[in-house]
Order: structure tokens, then sequence, then C-alpha cells
């Protein structure tokens, strides 16, 4: 059986790693590498590293991080942020990236996907949707790096979810606004919505604040894993106490 | 850290996503070379054959590079990984694609439900169903990292299998063929004690 993925996101900016609360006012929680060694040890079943300022100001960015980080890691880690086409996709997965997330450049170009999945195949392509709403209706938003810049996509989010996978996405990420930076758990209802339409492993993103909410998310929505960033970096949650826990919990992780 | 004496290579049937192995590879000690080229091939001391995309377009790189009769025809120990391992059997129904014909049987494509989600991504456990000295110090049951929506049913072959819908071989050993469905070089530990089990192997 598929164990439940636990998986860090490292927001990068300028080199160092920083987190945000409701993708505003972004404080710096550390070094790239030490916190990518530091998942390594705790057994994290998978780290995203999302460059939160490359996509908003259109600037290419130093991917050279990429290659350091691929020596030190031996699990898998996707790279998010910035890639807006077949050549930046393969700049990083020659780096040594196992996946490639694309997100704001998807919703501006859908056919960039089916680029990307043809050239690499799914396995490779997460596609990262940020949502909002409540009451069974939620939209898909763009440019959510800069606050400035920020705004509706003009999409459904479980339109934009059934789009995706037909355009071969092989797994979503599911960054749900509302819940993102304060802890209150993840927005269940919305992802179990979502989690009706995808067939391809989805991943919640957005509102972990406690090991009940790994729970609560892994049984009530099925999701294949659990993205969170604050209470892993700042040690409120460790992660082999929250496997531990989630054992005997009788949810399926690895050791 | 041991240094081995002779070249292990790398078969390069394309792929973008192949430096990861190259620096697990490095972690033990080991300087893997990617290579086409059939005479350093069949010098090496071990060779690994890894790959990812589809299977039409691996055995393509294969050809072109003039190596379909040379691999089946190897004497040390070859490990082939994730789209590596399934190039070994017969045939692949992805693209009805011919493959090496190391070991029999044919490659399909998993079942979708939604309790199994295509590809089939992430950590899952293998039981072992022989001994191999591929295993040693490894328990029954780890977990490695897999991804892939095709493999190989479990046949006579198969020295370790996995459950994602069916189970399937997702270790395999025929002779000095050797074939893992999920990446060791993705897999922590026990993906890299894997890997040094591989280099270890004698090879006559």
């Amino acid at each position: 059986m598929l164990a439940r993925r636990i998986i860090p996101c490292l927001d990068v900016r300028d080199g160092q790693v920083v987190k945000g609360v409701r993708f505003r006012q972004h404080r710096v929680m550390g070094e790239i590498m030490d916190l990518a060694r530091r998942y390594r040890e705790e057994h994290a079943d998978e780290v995203v590293f999302y460059d939160i300022t490359a996509s908003p100001h259109g600037r290419s960015v130093d991917r050279s991080w990429i290659l350091r980080v691929a020596d030190v890691l031996d699990i898998p880690f996707c790279v998010a942020g910035g890639i807006r086409d077949v050549a930046g996709a393969e700049e990083v997965l020659m780096n040594g990236a196992d996946k490639i997330s694309v997100n704001s450049p998807a919703l501006a170009d859908p056919d960039l996907i089916g680029e990307l999945a043809r050239r690499f195949g799914s396995q490779c392509v997460v596609v990262g949707i940020d949502s909002s709403g409540g009451n069974g209706r939620w939209r898909v938003h763009e440019l959510t790096g800069d606050p400035s810049l920020s705004r509706e996509a003009g999409r459904d989010t479980l339109d934009w979810v059934r789009e995706v996978q037909e355009r071969g996405a092989g797994e979503i990420v599911l960054n749900c606004m509302n819940m993102d930076g304060v802890r209150q758990g993840y927005d269940i209802e919305q992802l179990c919505a979502v989690r009706e339409s995808c067939r391809v492993p989805l991943i919640a993103s957005g509102g972990a604040g406690a090991p009940e909410h790994f729970v609560e998310v892994f049984r009530r929505a099925c999701v294949d894993g659990a993205l969170a960033a604050t209470v892993f970096h700042s040690g409120q949650i460790a992660i082999p106490d929250l496997k531990e826990y989630l054992a005997t919990q009788k949810i399926a992780v690895r050791d | 850290m041991r240094r081995y004496r002779r070249d292990t290579a790398l078969v390069d049937c394309g792929g973008a996503n192949i430096a990861s192995l190259r620096f697990a590879l490095e972690r033990l000690g080991l300087e893997g070379h990617f290579t086409r080229d059939a005479g350093r091939i069949e010098a090496a001391e071990r060779v690994l054959l890894p790959g990812v995309g589809a299977a039409g377009a691996g055995m393509g790189r294969l050809a072109d590079a003039d190596l379909l009769e040379l691999i089946p025809r190897l004497t040390q120990p070859v490990l082939g990984i994730c789209l590596g391992m399934q190039l070994l059997y017969e045939v692949s129904s992805e693209d009805d694609t011919p493959c090496l014909g190391v070991i029999p049987g044919q490659v399909d494509l998993l079942e979708a439900s939604p309790e199994h989600t295509i590809p089939h991504m992430g950590w899952n456990q293998v039981q072992r169903r022989a001994e191999s000295r591929l295993f040693d110090g490894i328990p029954d049951g780890s977990w490695f990292y897999f991804v892939h929506s095709y493999a190989a049913p479990p046949g006579e072959h198969c020295i370790g299998d996995t459950e994602h819908g069916r189970r399937f071989a997702s270790v395999v050993n025929k002779d000095n063929f050797f074939g893992v469905q999920f990446h060791p070089e993705r897999s922590g530990q026990r993906g890299q004690r894997l890997l040094k089990n591989f280099l270890e192997l004698p090879w006559n």
C-alpha cells in the first residue's frame, strides 16, 4: 500500500527559506541546505522547493542551488516557481530535481502542461493550484507569490482540476488560500470536492497546525500527501513524531 | 570509503532526470560515467540501465546507440532501474514496444481506480519473494520510492513484489540481470544500501 506522504515545503526567496502568513509578510526561516539536510534526516517523504519570487517578477532565476540540493537529498524533490517553458523545466530536471511544478504559467498558457508531459512524462509534471472560496464553489488565483499582483484567475477550481489532468498533469498540489499560514487545519470541504474529480495524486497544502490536522486530511479528504511549511521549519511538529502518531492512527506512513 | 576497481557504466538511454543517480553513486564513493559506447559498456565491471519516460523512446535510444544486441549478452551484473527494468522484459504494451527480452513476460499499464491513482507515485513496500544478496541488510517490507504507470506481473524471476491495485514485480533477477521498478537513488538509506549491495555483487 502506498504510504501517505509528508512533504515539507521550502518557500525560497533570494537563496533563503522564507514563510509568509496568508501569502504576505514573509520572514526568513533558514538556509536551504540546512533545512534540506534536516528533512532528509527526519525521513520526510519528499521536499518541495518553491521559488516565490520567480514567477511574478518575470525574471530568470539562479538554479545552481538545485544541483547542491540534489547532491545532498536521497529522497525525491520538486521545484516550483518560475518554470515557464520546456527549456526552463529541462534545466531544473537536469540539475537533479525529480519533478517540476507549474502554476501561473499554466494558467497563462494551458498548452504548457501538455508540452511538459509529452517531453518529460506526466510523472514529472505537477500542477499547483492556489484556490479559495467556500460553500461548494472555489476559484483559482494566480501570481500569488506577490501580493501586489495576486488576483483571481477567472477559472473555477473544479473545472481547472479536470482540465489539467486531461492535459497531462501527473499530480496536483491544491493550496487552499483561506487556510494558508493560519494553522487551523486543512480545508477539508474543498479537498474532498477536488478529490472526487482528481484521479492523479493529490497533495493538500495550507492550514496544517497540529498532528490531528494530518489525520483528518488523510482520513476525510483521502489525499495522497500533506504539505506544510511553518509547523515543520519551526520544529513545532517533528516529522518522526508525526509519523509515529499517524501510524498509531492506522495511517500508512513510511518509517 | 571503498574504491571500486573498475568502471561502472551508466547506460545513457535518455530521460532528463539522471543526475540523481550519479549523485547517489558518488555518495557511495563511486564515479559513474554516462555512456552509449558499446566497448565501454562491455568492459565495465557493472552496468546500470536507468531510464525515465516512455518504453518506445527508451528502446529507440538504445537502438540508435546500437546496444540492442549487446545488452542481453552482457555477463557482468546489470541493474535496470524503473524504465530500465521494464526494458529487460520481452515486450511493453506501452506503444506495443518490443524490448530486450532478457526476462520473459510483458509489461502492462497498471489499472487506475479512486484508491489507486496512476502514475503509481510515492513510497511503497517491497515484499521479498526470494533470497538475494541485493537485499542484504534491508528488512522485508522496506519502503522504496516509485514513479511509474507500467509494471510487469510477478513471474518466475520476481524476487520482490509490491501492491498497487494488483501485485507487480518490483525486484527481478535472472542470472546476472537485476531490475528494480523503484528508484533506489531516491529511496533514502534503504535505496542506498541496495545500490551498495549491487555494486558489491561478485563478478565472474
